[in-house]
């Protein structure tokens, strides 16, 4: 066992952990936080995507204790059923998922990936390496590849997000 | 996953030293290789050192007016860093062609190096793998080859180094640093880090137990253009089947190194010097005693097409 104290969603959490203990069992199984979900465990599939420092992660990939300190956002530090984030009330909007099993994966995702590009970080669909990277359709779609919906939402997840990103620029 | 002792380390040397004190113990960096094999019980560490905090994530400028990388330097950050971009830029190709964007965040640059196998029998505990079970053979051998080595290989494996970054880093001559449990460091020219498997597919480095990357250092940029090139299953998320890092100079010379075809990141030196002469020149040296698997001899043919796509691009 050992002791990390964790900075979720705004509010410290102290827990008490089998050294094993992922990220994401922290979440969801120590702190009810179940908006994140488990889908391959293996870092393929980006439905326990949350946000860690500000920057998107596979949860099922780090262990908690690696955490002490960090600033972890999951979907429900986001927003709220009365005061939604503006990327899931677009996702909403654009009926971006079926089942929605790898929502909260892919909006935790898509805020990271439109911080990424106002960054200016490239991707590999990026022409030119030098210069300040678009919103495209082509940039979402790469950047939000470690992000599987295999009810195939991807038209409306794209068009989500193109919306936000819009909203944003 | 097998339960394992935790610390954190406090000094690069002090992490080596760590190492040394308890059998079966492991550096953790991002994870994100050690943790997804933990899992299925390929990798069974007794102790894990988490180097995190060892502050060696800083990108700097060398005398020698190259760039030193700190081993904890994120895949991301490598990727995006303004110098790697303008004079690396084959390596932030290179490393934006890997894994999500997930992943580079974690993922750091020792530990992209350190990647193990994807090959599908190293992955499965119910077959036998030299490099899981040193000694129990080579399920690959016979079976399902296509994503699988063609050169470099041997009886007893024929596993794929996965690394896109290494391939980077070969082209770009670079250099591991390390430090060892007695303090000691040195430097490693990345040709001679990686290892073929030969009898030992289980050794993949010639890094001696307990010895911990500090940095991967870039000598002075050599100009010329930088191509990264690489052919998947998938447009994005997917390991190479072939890869081919290129810098090619306006007159047509330049260096070549291929991922997805062997054990290591795969160059041949004599290759390089046949540029001038087209994609057929160099392929043929770079692949001369391959020895593929009727599988994935289209490994072949695609290196060399793959390459004279990156010569086309490089003059256009």
């Amino acid at each position: 066992m050992s002791k990390v104290t964790l900075t979720v969603n705004g509010a410290n959490r102290e827990l008490e952990l089998d050294t094993r203990t992922t990220l994401l069992d922290a979440l969801r199984e120590h702190l009810q936080l179940t908006g994140t979900k488990k889908g391959c465990d293996h870092g393929q599939c980006g439905a326990c995507t949350v946000m860690v420092d500000g920057q998107r992660i596979n949860s099922c990939l780090t262990l908690a204790v690696m955490h002490e300190g960090d600033e972890i956002t999951t979907i429900e530090g986001l927003g709220t059923p009365g005061n939604l984030h503006p990327m899931q009330a677009a996702f909403v909007k654009h009926d971006g998922y079926q089942c929605g099993y790898c929502t909260p994966g892919q909006i935790c995702s898509a805020v990271a990936v439109l911080n990424e590009i106002k960054a200016g970080i490239p991707s590999h669909v990026s022409a030119d390496l030098t210069v300040a990277q678009q919103t495209t359709a082509a940039e979402l779609r790469e950047r939000m590849s470690g992000n599987i919906c295999r009810c195939g939402a991807y038209s409306n997840i794209l068009d989500a997000i193109t919306e936000v990103a819009g909203g944003q620029t | 996953m097998r339960s394992f002792t935790y610390e954190r380390a406090s000094s690069p040397a002090e992490a080596a030293a760590a190492a040394m004190r308890t059998e079966g113990a492991r550096f953790i960096a991002g994870g994100t290789n050690l943790l997804d094999l933990m899992k299925l019980e390929i990798e069974t560490p007794t102790h894990l050192i988490d180097v995190n905090g060892l502050a060696l994530d800083k990108i700097e400028t060398t005398t020698e007016g190259g760039l030193r990388i700190g081993a904890l330097v994120r895949n991301t950050d490598l990727a995006a860093d303004e110098r790697v971009r303008r004079d690396y830029g084959l390596l932030s190709r290179a490393l934006l062609a890997g894994a999500s964007g997930q992943l580079r965040n974690k993922a750091t640059t020792a530990g992209n190096l350190l990647q193990r196998t994807r090959c599908p029998y190293f992955y499965d505990t119910n077959q036998p793998c030299n490099k899981r079970q040193p000694g129990s053979g080579c399920a690959a051998i016979g079976g399902f080859t296509r994503p699988l080595a063609v050169i470099g290989t041997s009886d007893a494996c024929i596993a794929t180094h996965p690394s896109d970054m290494a391939v980077a880093m070969r082209a770009l001559d670079a250099t591991v640093e390390t430090v060892r449990s007695d303090g000691t460091v040195r430097g490693i020219p990345i040709a001679e880090f990686h290892r073929l498997p030969g009898d030992t597919p289980h050794i993949e480095t010639t890094l001696v137990p307990g010895e911990l990357i500090t940095a991967v250092t870039l000598p002075k940029p050599v100009g010329g253009k930088h191509i990264y090139r690489k052919v998947r299953d998938r447009a994005s998320y997917a390991f190479a089947l072939v890869s081919v890092g290129a810098i090619v100079q306006r007159d047509g010379t330049g260096r070549v190194a291929l991922g997805g075809v062997a054990h290591r990141p795969w160059r041949v030196e004599a290759a390089d010097a046949e540029m001038p002469r087209g994609a057929k020149a160099v392929a043929e040296r770079l692949l001369a005693g391959a020895r593929p698997t009727d599988e994935n001899a289209f490994k072949l043919p695609l290196v060399e097409r793959t390459l004279g796509a990156v010569l086309a691009e490089a003059k256009g």
